[in-house]
């Protein structure tokens, strides 16, 4: 048995299509992951997962807990001596992950916030009555308290097929 | 009128914050400008988790909210930087790519609304600082506030550079001399640019991550002697708040700029909504 990966080019091409055309610049240097807070407190490596997606090495990447950990601060971004789009670059793999069916709960919570209100957060009672003592409406203008605009935005989720992606929600 | 915007409320402040929404409304009415609803609008959408999950549907929510705006013939103006991160970056992408201008219409015509890209992104913040200026905003502070206090910039404000062009990504002044406009002093603090942890979906998948990236900030505006944490951003806002009862040794209030500036021009502190804040502000 031999544990050698096989790099997978395709991979790799299927990143840079999807608008990841920095990702070949990088030549390994370490700025990113010098300058990430998120690495400084756990074993998420920049850099690395910048090479494992040049290899094209996916079963190392779009299962992993690693590709969560980035707080897209572009901390990184702004020092890469090379302009690699690094956090886009890590969106692109998120992409990917959640269309092969990695997405965390509380992830798809959030998702199924979204079609219910169009808000990623709920409205208290307090809150409610706190907006109503400082003269605003109880509940905002928005989506939220606007059934035709509440469709609209549902309308939106399901022709791009978030409502599948999050679990039919 | 020195101006108008289409006003984006964004989620976190209108419904967890909402002291955030009404002392942005009374701040720049006193300043003289008129702020546009934008009834309907939605969720930005939130750019480290919506975007994360499936970027079609995070760039055809945002045009639709930049939609929306167009049609009333306003710029939007956020309160939020995860609300400008978004709105902002969908609409460089817009620009930058016609073929997904033309994609997100076709998404949009099935609502009846369509972005031609007309509306321009700005955060509020940025607008104080550049469009409203020191003399202006010297003049309105009728209550001059001898603080000192820690400047947090969050990510999405400044970053990335290479398209916002508001500030030195590195060393930024712009929020420091907001607050020093109030007479209040900002403090230089060990890595001050460093984000809060909550961003990027962080929060809501690994809390105790979020916390460590939090309790580190918190240690270095108290060993400066910051006495309040001032964001320009509610979800910033929301993750200092209410992380201090998790992380054990802190009180130090969290008050955002429009609040902050609410303070300084006199507002009723009733106008703040400071009752919604975990950590209580005694000012």
């Amino acid at each position: 048995m031999s544990n050698i990966k096989e790099p997978d080019p395709v991979f790799t091409k299927a990143i840079i299509d999807a608008g990841g055309k920095t990702l070949d610049l990088c030549y390994q240097c370490g700025t990113c992951t010098a300058s990430c807070p998120s690495g400084r407190r756990t074993g998420f490596r920049t850099r690395q997962l910048i090479r494992k997606a040049q290899l094209g090495l996916k079963d190392d990447i779009l299962p992993t807990e690693d590709l969560w950990l980035c707080t897209t601060c572009y901390s990184c971004v702004e020092r890469c001596p090379r302009e690699v789009e690094i956090t886009d670059i890590i969106t692109i793999m998120r992409n990917m992950a959640v269309k092969k069916g990695y997405m965390a709960d509380q992830h798809k919570k959030i998702g199924a916030s979204m079609m219910k209100t169009a808000t990623t957060v709920p409205l208290s009672p307090e809150n409610s009555a706190l907006r109503e003592k400082m003269g605003l409406p109880a509940v905002p203008p928005m989506a939220i308290s606007d059934p035709k605009a509440l469709e609209d935005f549902r309308t939106i989720m399901r022709k791009t097929g978030f409502d599948k992606l999050i679990g039919g929600a | 009128m020195s101006g108008k915007f289409g006003f984006f409320l964004g989620c976190v402040a209108p419904l967890r914050y909402p002291g955030i929404e009404k002392a942005t409304r009374e701040v720049f009415k006193a300043l003289n400008y008129e702020l546009v609803e934008l009834e309907g609008a939605g969720c930005c959408p939130a750019p480290g988790v919506i975007k994360s999950f499936d970027e079609p549907t995070w760039l055809a929510l945002a045009a639709r909210n930049l939609a929306i705006a167009e049609k009333k013939g306003v710029d939007i103006m956020t309160i939020c930087n995860g609300c400008y991160g978004s709105l902002f970056d969908a609409n460089h992408v817009l620009h930058e790519h016609p073929e997904k201008l033309k994609e997100v219409n076709e998404i949009l015509k099935d609502i009846g609304l369509h972005y031609s890209g007309k509306t321009k992104v700005r955060h509020f913040a940025e607008v104080l600082h550049n469009e409203v200026g020191m003399e202006r905003i010297q003049a309105a502070v009728k209550n001059k506030l001898d603080l000192n206090v820690a400047a947090h910039y969050g990510c999405h404000f400044i970053r990335p550079s290479k398209i916002k062009h508001l500030d030195d990504p590195e060393r930024p002044v712009l929020l420091d001399e907001l607050i020093e406009w109030t007479g209040a002093h900002s403090l230089p603090y060990k890595d001050k640019n460093m984000c809060c942890g909550a961003g990027g979906g962080v929060r809501s998948r690994n809390s105790s991550l979020a916390l460590e990236f939090t309790a580190e900030k918190l240690k270095n505006i108290k060993a400066a002697g910051g006495m309040y944490i001032i964001d320009v951003c509610p979800f910033c806002h929301l993750q200092f708040d209410r992380s201090q009862k998790d992380v054990k040794g802190y009180d130090i209030p969290v008050i955002h700029l429009a609040q902050l500036y609410g303070l300084a021009f006199g507002l009723p502190r009733s106008d703040l909504g400071l009752e919604a804040h975990e950590v209580k502000v005694n000012l």
